[in-house]
């Protein structure tokens, strides 16, 4: 769809789900007015500005059901976010929210390059986690035959893919690596299996990494976004030509904000991604603050799309870590130690403590290479070495712990790979 | 005399070095030297085991960091000056011994101890041309 239809849509859906609030949600009936925002006063997309935004805090304060749009008769599934403290956030579907979603995702895995011919090993955990459903859903509706395996038990994960012949692997990009260390020791070539394609999401992932996984696998990576708080997966994904992550943009209204000013930024410059859904009907946002950080482009691309391209995110704001008043991203450390293959793992644990009022930050690494055991020298100059690549890179000095292989845990799921045991 | 000598990667915890040496001991196999040291947070083992490859493949089946080399054994005498000797002849003739430990010795007039020599073949035919 040309730009200029697509923007065309988007106003009329944006006024469209403001009137929708404002009709039938109470907490945004009276943001709204507060703001002096009805749908006759949006004249132009820019006009969002003076909608206020949502956060995550809103979902809490209305748990369970609080910013449901519709009836729960009318409500057909509800998920929950990963909530690691707190509540969950909740998000009901009507059957046309399933209906668009399945759609949705559908979209992102034909651009990724699956078929009907597919077969698809879903490897995310099922449950109240909408990755699993999301991408059974939409592989479903392209006609691919879906494998509902969920994550763990990884032995028989390997044996499902040798005999069944999979083709497509979901999971996150942690517990595909995982996958592979776990083949190579039962003595199977990952490589020489069916797999072909990896529709991997659900945690940040360097380009190192990536690599590595399609190295190991024999698989063409490709990363999607989405949430369960917007709907689940479906909100962005990579095509064949990897140069960004489409966005469904006539589903999803995004923008580019500064975190600590909240003013929009011009198009093209990183920032915190705010999201408008355009067309859910059981729990619309209006202005969902991510807290995932990225950049957007609106130039069309190699393959033809012209929905706006989402650089892979870079962080969550949320991820940042503040030591000795550095940002720091664990993805940074990640970068590091996935540029040394032949001597460590890439499973490694960021540890923080405080010593002496002062932050502390200790990598724990894995050794593999048992060539570096003949002197101590060898040992103490890998971690001299790793801590000189963290200090170009951090400008931060970290201490550098070499393990024993396979004693970081391996998680089958979104990867945890920060302990913060600061005095706060 | 050549022999091969295994160095395993161990962090520095308490009972750690019970569960290797267990290890050893389920595959059967009899420790004949070892050595240890550390680091403030890890260690290398470095051990002389009667069949070195089956206490190889035990070690590594349990994810272990491991790795064999050669070494040089040498008898010598158990009297005062009898380490200094083959040490003076091996430094008389440019070999650098890096790290060297002793065996449990089974004779009362002679002690065994193992060297980890820069070149261990060349260090082993001077001292077998020198009577050890």
């Amino acid at each position: 769809m040309p730009r200029k239809e697509l923007e065309a849509l988007q106003l009329e859906r944006l006024k469209r789900l403001v009137d929708y609030c404002i009709k039938r949600i109470p907490h945004y009936r009276n943001k709204l007015e507060k703001a002096g925002v009805t749908a006759e006063k949006i004249k132009c997309l820019s006009d969002i500005e003076y909608i206020p935004y949502t956060t995550k805090d809103d979902m809490r304060d209305t748990y369970p059901y609080g910013l449901f749009a519709v009836p729960l008769k009318d409500i057909v599934r509800i998920h929950a976010s990963s909530g690691t403290t707190g509540k969950p956030t909740v998000v009901g579907y009507t059957r046309s929210d399933l209906n668009n979603w399945s759609d949705l995702v559908a979209r992102i895995v034909v651009s990724a390059g699956a078929t009907e011919n597919d077969i698809a090993q879903i490897s995310f955990g099922y449950g109240l986690f909408t990755g699993a459903l999301g991408l059974h859903y939409g592989l479903e509706r392209i006609g691919a035959a879906v494998i509902p395996i969920s994550s763990g038990n990884t032995e028989k994960q390997i044996m499902l893919m040798k005999d069944f012949g999979s083709t497509v692997l979901v999971s996150t990009p942690s517990y595909a690596m995982y996958m592979s260390e776990v083949g190579a020791e039962m003595g199977i070539d990952m490589r020489k299996l069916n797999l072909r394609l990896g529709l991997f999401g659900s945690e940040g992932c360097t380009d190192e990494l990536r690599a590595k996984i399609e190295n190991n696998l024999g698989v063409f990576f490709t990363d999607n976004y989405g949430m369960s708080e917007l709907m689940g997966p479906g909100v962005s994904g990579e095509c064949r030509e990897r140069c960004g992550l489409h966005f469904a943009e006539d589903h999803f209204y995004p923008e580019i904000i500064d975190s600590a000013t909240m003013q929009v930024k011009p198009r093209g410059e990183v920032g915190e991604l705010v999201i408008t859904t355009l067309t859910k009907e059981g729990i619309p946002l209006l202005r969902y603050r991510t807290k995932d950080i990225t950049r957007l482009h609106y130039d069309t691309c190699k393959c033809g799309r012209t929905h706006a391209r989402m650089e892979k995110v870079k962080g969550r704001s949320d991820d940042m870590l503040k030591i000795k008043g550095v940002n720091v991203f664990p993805s940074q450390i990640e970068s590091v130690i996935m540029t040394m293959p032949d001597a460590i793992s890439p499973n490694y644990q960021i540890v923080l403590t405080t010593h002496n009022y002062m932050d502390e930050i200790e990598i724990k690494v894995e050794l593999v290479n048992a060539g570096l055991l003949t002197n101590y020298s060898d040992l103490e100059n890998l971690q001299n070495q790793i801590r000189h690549k963290l200090h170009t890179v951090l400008g931060l000095d970290c201490r550098v712990t070499l393990l024993e292989p396979k004693s970081i845990e391996r998680f089958v799921g979104k990867a945890r790979r920060v302990v913060d045991n600061r005095i706060k | 005399m050549i022999i091969k000598q295994i160095s395993v990667f161990i962090e520095n915890r308490s009972g750690r070095l019970a569960e290797v040496t267990s290890i050893i001991a389920e595959a059967g196999c009899s420790i004949r030297a070892l050595s240890i040291a550390d680091t403030t947070n890890f260690g290398i083992l470095r051990l002389i085991v009667e069949e070195t490859e089956k206490a190889e493949d035990a070690l590594r089946k349990h994810g272990l960091a491991v790795s064999s080399t050669n070494v040089v054994s040498v008898r010598i005498e158990d009297k005062p000056g009898g380490l200094a000797k083959v040490l003076r002849l091996l430094s008389d003739n440019e070999f650098t011994v890096e790290y060297m430990y002793a065996f449990i010795s089974k004779s009362d007039n002679e002690a065994q101890v193992v060297m980890h020599i820069d070149n261990a073949l060349k260090a082993d035919e001077l001292l077998t041309k020198s009577g050890y």
